[in-house]
Formats: C-alpha cells, structure tokens, sequence
C-alpha cells in the first residue's frame, strides 16, 4: 500500500517510505526546526547526563563492575551519608517554615510604616549577593574570637559590661604553694602569723602586660605584729628559679591583696606597691591566709563557638533564613497588596480584633502565595550546597553535612568514588520529583 | 605495535646511555636533548601564579634540549585531583600530570589510567635515592618521578618570642616540651595549630610516628598490614596529647585551634605581635601568607621536628608526583628531564621549590632557611613521604572524613585515645576494602 504510495508521488520521493511519514514532516516540519535548538540543548546537557547518571550509579568505583544497588545501601548505611539525610530533613522541616514565616511577619508589619521601601531594600538586599559570597560573610561573622568575629563581639560587649575582665586574667601561680579556690582567688597554702612574709609568684604574664610603673620585685623585711608580702612576675627569660624573686622579676603594682583568717573570712585588703610589696599593719595572733582576689584572674568573654559540630547547622540555617527572608517577603508583599481592603474592613467593622483579622482573613486569603514561597524554599533547601561548604570549617563538615554537600564530596572531594556519587545525585534527583509535581500540579490549576 | 615495540626499545637503549653517561659524572650532567623528538604534550598539576611561572621555567629549559617538542601546561589549582580522575573517567587525561598523593597514583595504577616508566627507575634511583624513588611506585612497578618535595618536618618560631622568653630551638622532645612550658611562664602561647580540615595534625602525627616507632613500623602502618589501633599509634598520640592535650598550649584554646585554617595559624606565629611562637607545619610556611612582616632569620626562623628518645634525624616529606596517561616520546623525554638535577636547579634557583635530589648543589638555593629545609630532605637517613597522602584518598585526603576527621577529634578530645584509633581502624578498614 505505502510503496504505491511513494512511487505514485514523485516530489516526495527523496523521503523514507511511508506517507505518515511524509505528512509528518509536512505538517511538524516548522515546529521541529524551531523546537530542534532546545531540544539538542536539554539532550546534551540534561536528558543524556541525567541517563548516564542513573546507569553509573550501578556501577562501582571503577565504572567496571555493575553491583547492582550497593551504592544505595551504602547510601543508607554508611553514617557520613546518614548524617547528611538526617541534616536534609532538618532543614526541610526548619527553614521552608521560617523562611515563610519571617516573610510573612516582615510584609505585614512593613505594610503598616512609613519609609517601608527602605526596609524592603534592606532586607532584600541579601538577595543581591551569591550564596557563596553570603556563606563566606558569615563564617567570619561567625568566627569564635570576640576580637574576629561579629556575632560573638556583640554578645562579648554585654558580657563584658556585666563582668569586666581582670588585669591579669591570663595569669597563673608559679608553685603549687599558691592554689586556686573555688572562688577563682589564688590562695597562699601556708597560714601567716604576725611577722611572716608572703610570696606570690605569678606566672604566664606578657612582659608587655606588666604595668609600666612596676620595678624590680623585692622581698620585703618582716614586720613586728603585721604582715607583708610580695607580688611579683616570677619570671624571666630562660624561666629562672619558680618561688624565689630573682634580678630581672617585676613586681607587680596595683593588686589586691587580701588576708582571710583561719575560717576564710577576710578581714583586711592591701594594695601592692610598684616592686610588689603590700603590708597588712597591727593584725592580732593567726592563722590567716594570704589571697589575690578572683576579680583579678576573670578572663575576658571567650565567645560562643558557633562553628562547632554541635551549633553549626542551625548556625548555616540563620543565615539562609536572613538571605532568603527577602525573597520571602516581597512576594508576600505583593500578595498582600492584591488583597481586596474591604474585606479587611469589613472584619473590622463587624468587630474582629487585629490578631483575628490576620489570623483568619489575611493568612487564609494569602495562602496560595504562602504555598509559592513554602514549596520553592522545599526544593531550594533540598539542594543546599554552597552555603553549608563556604560556612562549615573542614573539620566540622561531617556534622554540617547535606546531600548535595555528600554528593560533591563523594564525587569530586576526595573520595572519588563516582558511583557512590551518582547514587547520592539520584537520591536527591528522586526527591526533589514529588514536589516538583507538586509545584506544576499548582500552576495548572491556576492557569 | 610492532613499530611501537621498536620505539620503546630505542628509548630504552637511549635512557640507559643517559643513566650510564649520569653516573659516570658527579655533577649529573644527564640531561641530553634531541631534536628528533617532536609533538605536542599537555601537562596539569596545582602550580599557579609564581609556581606556574616557575614551572614554564622548567618546561623552557626542556625546550632548549628538545626545540620540537610543545608543551602546554594548565593549572588545575586546588581541585586538581577532582579535575583529573573527572579527566580519566571522561576518557580525556592529559599526557602527564603532577599529582601530590601517591595514593591517587595507585588508585589510577590499578584503573590502568597511568602509564609503567620502569625505564627510568634507575635515572630515578641514581638521582633521588631508592626511598624517593619508591614513592613513585605501585607494587614494584615504578609509575612516577618525584619532582617538587616538601619538608614536612619542620617547626616555625617567631624570633622575637623565642627572646622575650629567653629560649632555644630545642632539639629533643623533653626540651622541645620545657621550651612550651618556658615560654608559657612568660606568658606567651606556645603553639598555633590550625585543625579547621585535619591534614597539619596529621603531619605532626606522622613525624612523632616515625621517631617513636621507627620507619619499618612506618611503612606497616601506611599499607595498613597493622591495625590503628596497635599500642604504637596510641603511644605515639599520648606522645601528642603532652602538648595538644593541653588548651592553654594552643592560640586561641582547642576550641579556636578547631575553626582555625591552615594560613591563619602560621599567619598567628608569623606576626609582629604574634598569638603564639611556634607552629608545627611544613617548609612551605613562610609562602603561605602574601603579606608575611617578617624577615627570615631575624624575624622568623626554623628548626628540625626535635628527636624523640634518641630517634635517628628523620624527614616526612611530601611531593608532587609526575604521572603519565598517555604515552609518547615526547612525553618520556619530559618525563626523564625532571629527574635531573638541571631541571631541579631551574625552579630551585627561582625560590619556593626543595629537590630531594642528591645531586643537586644545595647553593642554587635563594636564602639559607632552604638550604637548611632542603638539604635536610635530601641528606635525612630515613625517608618517609607524608602518610596520610599514601591512604585510599577517601581515608587519608578527604577533609572531614578518614584521618582528617580522626585527627580533629583527637584535637577535641585528647582523652579519648582509644575511641579514635578504633575510629581510625573502622574508617581505614572500610577504605582498603573499597
């Protein structure tokens, strides 16, 4: 049939047999050329790359040997792996919600003030910058020096203001003779009676840290029915002898001395002379101690460790709330300007309070947008990459690990185990899919 | 084939008259062109910037001895590794390529990806001695040359510090730790240890392993025919808890010294109010940061990994390794080139480079810190290259998994000695059997 076809047609037969065929072509031919560009592209660079994968992650290491779904139970077993699924989950069930939620806070309350554009620059603006560049601000940021990272200093100016660090918080004994209470003060274990002269050898001081009016430490004489004593930098160069005030040893001015009798009470408080000595007069039979007081050794803030495994995910999560937010809200924004008014004020009208006519006029009739910005941070925060490897240091990576992070690493970090690799891809491949439909499912209905 | 037989067999012939002409000849004269030797190979390793430059220094003293033959470098930087097994999974690597783990040479050995060069083992022998010259093999089968090595058992000082507290370089262990305890009586930080991704700490590890268990127990451990968990390794990190075990040893505390980078620890001692006095890292040191204030010797100095217990002077050294995936002529003549000390004394001249090649005259160094960096590596008895690029990449060069993650977890909790090396057991278990 189709052969008498061809030979009774002549002009089409340059063709393959077949006038379906040629019909085809006659009727598709435009749509094909114009199509055919798109098509060779999504081929090339993601039907056959997306193939390939799903095939490579039968085989192992080598690419040799097919081993069947060996990748995908190592992808489930291996803890590294597990720790990244579990990580995944975490942040599908944190973020998306906040990322939403500080939107929606943002949009309706910038409804309300003057200069609203300005806020919206702000908070949009970290839009503007890479998710790298974002990752690589706030592992500064993030550092745990008060003196490097942001975050920290802030929280060090209040800690600092609420217990100032000591003039010598760095300081330590130089013998075992002077111990450590459970105060924090260093404590002379020998008792004083009248007449006897305390040694306080203090080490682990900067030569620059001695105040600069501090002299050469001198032991100081006994004093009939009082007792003196010496503070002094028990060090110098090359370390010299612990416990004895030797040439080159500083004293140190400006500590506070205080004397506690046998039940640990104070009862007198001396200030050290620039070579070290102090001296309490006239005190009555003993024991007593001699002590510096803790205020002197209260180290500086040492700042939270953010990046540390135990802090570092919610860490990266705060910074990717703070770059999305600003997408979250101006699309809230606008779906709360289409809005119509009345049927805000006619919930007012009728007597509905603020919170009410949010809670069940506004969050409902701004649903579809809410589930626009919800399902898009869903996928986005499945594919979480770049923002978890410029913030998490290389020796938390573990604790801060992700899929798309366990895939790369896999792959090309190191491991080179391609396989592996493409197994994670396609892990990740499948879930994404759900939402995905999910989100065209929406987009028709709208349409 | 046949016809390629025939070539092989001429360069063997050649290569043998250039081995014979070498060792008949102190100063190494091997190095002897052809201009029938033409085409056009393609090399990649990490070298960029004023490394890269170096290196074109190199392949232009290569092309005055063969004229004919085109070599085009590219830099694969940091992802090198990455870049090359993607290279030889696509079926595309380039001729030769300078990898730093010989531990991705054997991977690559057993994938057929690189090329045998047994022919030049005994060039390789004669000019790098049979230590280095293992390094570049795979179950006695000589797959790589040893070109650019560094001297990974090194200690950095800062000078000024070193004074203020009125110390030496030490030179055994029990000095080394009452130099720590000196210098912290005077308030200063003895070490900077930067964690964030693992490999320094596996470096001091290694050089502590070497001087307390010996090399032969060296090579066991690195081809894991003993166990992570043998008392030797659990020795050789309570050697290292005595000064790791200790915040108030560390800049910053453990908990910084775990977020802080490589570059930022040595920026810590290389300082003019420096955190801390000493770092425990490789020759490269001084290069690590751009803007480094001070001045070799008077500012900053360097001295040997200190003995332990009467230990033998031992290096731990690492390297960048030529490899070849493809062979030709042209990229043997390369290959032969850079084993001769001509080659070496090009970029050694030019600064930032040590040769573990005997042959080469220390002098072409640039300033006396390498001498002293170099020479060490090419005069120590004992020879080990750093071990942590001799594992299964996935266990000894993954930041954040294998030993890198072992060796941050010691730095966290230096008590627990026994879970780590268990730890290290499982990890390095699963990556020989993989």
């Amino acid at each position: 049939m189709s052969e008498s076809a061809v030979t009774a047609e002549a002009p089409t037969a340059g063709l393959p047999p077949g006038d379906d065929d040629a019909g085809f072509f006659q009727k598709h031919g435009a749509t094909i050329i114009f199509l055919a560009p798109a098509l060779v592209l999504l081929g090339v660079w993601i039907v056959y790359p997306t193939i390939r994968t799903i095939i490579r992650s039968f085989y192992d290491r080598s690419g040799d040997d097919f081993i069947g779904i060996d990748n995908y139970r190592t992808l489930f077993t291996d803890d590294t792996l597990v720790t990244a699924i579990q990580n995944n989950l975490l942040w599908l069930l944190v973020v998306p919600f906040f990322v939403t939620a500080i939107g929606l806070v943002f949009a309706v309350l910038l409804e309300r003030i003057r200069f609203s554009v300005a806020f919206k620059v702000v908070v949009f603006m970290p839009m503007a910058i890479s998710l790298f560049a974002a990752g690589v601000i706030w592992r500064l940021m993030y550092e745990k020096d008060p003196s490097q990272g942001t975050v920290n200093a802030a929280i060090a100016v209040v800690a600092d203001a609420v217990s100032p660090s000591g003039v010598l918080a760095a300081a330590q004994p130089s013998t075992e003779q002077l111990q450590a209470d459970s105060g924090g003060s260093l404590v002379l274990d020998e008792p004083l009676e009248p007449g006897a002269v305390a040694q306080l050898g203090l080490t682990g001081i900067r030569s620059s840290e001695v105040p600069a009016d501090a002299v050469q430490a001198v032991v100081p004489e006994a004093l009939s029915g009082g007792i003196t004593g010496v503070v002094w930098r028990d060090f110098k160069p090359g370390g010299g002898t612990p416990g004895t005030v030797e040439e080159e040893e500083l004293g140190l001015p400006g500590v506070t001395v205080v004397l506690q009798d046998a039940d640990g009470r104070s009862v007198a408080e001396a200030t050290t002379e620039p070579d070290g000595t102090f001296a309490f007069e006239e005190v009555e039979a003993g024991p007593y101690r001699a002590a510096i007081g803790a205020k002197t050794f209260q180290e500086s803030y040492a700042g939270v460790s953010w990046l540390s495994e135990g802090l570092i995910t919610p860490a990266i999560m705060m910074a990717y709330v703070w770059v999305w937010a600003g997408f979250s809200m101006v699309v809230i924004a606008a779906g709360l300007a289409a809005i119509p008014r009345d049927l805000l004020e006619a919930a007012r009208t009728d007597g509905a309070t603020e919170w009410q006519v949010f809670r069940r006029v506004t969050v409902p009739l701004l649903m579809p947008v809410l589930a626009v910005v919800f399902i898009t941070m869903l996928i986005y925060v499945l594919k979480v990459f770049d923002i978890v490897i410029a913030i998490a240091p290389g020796s938390v990576q573990d604790d801060a690990n992700v899929i798309a992070l366990a895939m790369w690493r896999t792959s090309f970090g190191g491991v080179n185990d391609f396989g592996l690799g493409a197994a994670i891809a396609v892990f990740l491949f499948l879930l994404v899919i759900p939402i995905l439909a999910l989100n065209i499912r929406r987009f028709r209905r709208e349409v | 084939m046949r016809s390629r037989w025939v070539v092989c067999a001429l360069l063997v012939a050649a290569l043998a008259f250039v081995a014979a002409g070498c060792g008949g000849d102190d100063n190494g004269g091997g190095a002897e062109g052809s201009e029938d030797v033409t085409g056009e190979i393609a090399i990649m390793a990490i070298w960029s910037g004023a490394e890269q430059e170096s290196f074109e220094a190199v392949i232009g003293g290569f092309n005055e001895l063969y004229p004919n033959v085109t070599v085009n470098y590219t830099s694969g930087g940091d992802n090198l590794a990455p870049l090359l097994s993607t290279a030889v999974e696509g079926g595309n690597p380039p001729d030769l390529a300078a990898i730093a783990q010989p531990g991705l040479m054997a991977q690559f050995a057993e994938q057929g990806a690189i090329q045998p060069v047994d022919d030049l083992r005994d060039a390789i022998v004669d000019n790098f001695g049979e230590a280095v010259a293992d390094v570049g093999s795979v179950d006695g089968t000589q797959y790589a040359v040893l070109f650019k090595a560094s001297n990974k058992a090194t200690v950095w000082y800062n000078v000024a510090s070193f004074e203020e507290a009125g110390v030496e370089p030490p030179e055994t262990w029990d000095e080394f730790l009452e130099t720590a305890e000196t210098l912290k009586a005077a308030g200063i930080t003895p070490f900077s240890v930067g964690v964030d991704v693992g490999w320094p700490i596996t470096d001091f590890f290694e050089n502590v392993y070497i001087r307390t268990a010996g090399a032969d127990m060296y090579d066991q451990l690195a081809s894991h025919e003993i166990p992570w968990t043998d008392q030797s390794v659990k020795d050789a990190l309570a050697v290292m808890a005595e000064i790791v075990g200790d915040s108030s040893n560390l800049a910053g505390g453990t908990e910084t010294s775990l977020q802080t980078e490589m570059p930022a620890s040595v920026a810590k001692v290389f300082s003019e109010s420096p955190e801390a006095a000493m770092v425990i890292i490789g020759d490269f040191a001084p290069g690590v940061n751009a803007d480094n204030p001070l001045e070799a010797e008077t500012g900053y100095n360097v001295f040997t990994f200190p003995s332990i217990e009467g230990s033998d002077p031992a290096s731990i050294g690492s390297g960048d390794l030529f490899v070849q995936f493809r062979d030709s002529p042209a990229a043997d003549a390369f290959l032969e080139y850079v084993t001769t000390p001509e080659a070496a004394a090009i970029w050694a001249g030019r600064g930032g480079f040590s040769s573990p090649n005997k042959n080469l005259d220390t002098s072409v160094y640039p300033d006396e810190i390498t001498r002293v960096t170099a020479g060490a590596l090419a005069e120590a008895e004992v020879f080990r290259f750093d071990m942590s690029d001799l594992q299964p990449s996935a266990f000894g060069g993954t930041p954040g998994a294998g030993l890198f993650k072992a060796f941050t977890d010691f730095i966290a909790n230096p008590d627990d000695i026994d879970g780590i090396t268990q730890q290290m057991e499982n990890d390095a278990t699963r990556a020989f059997a993989g």
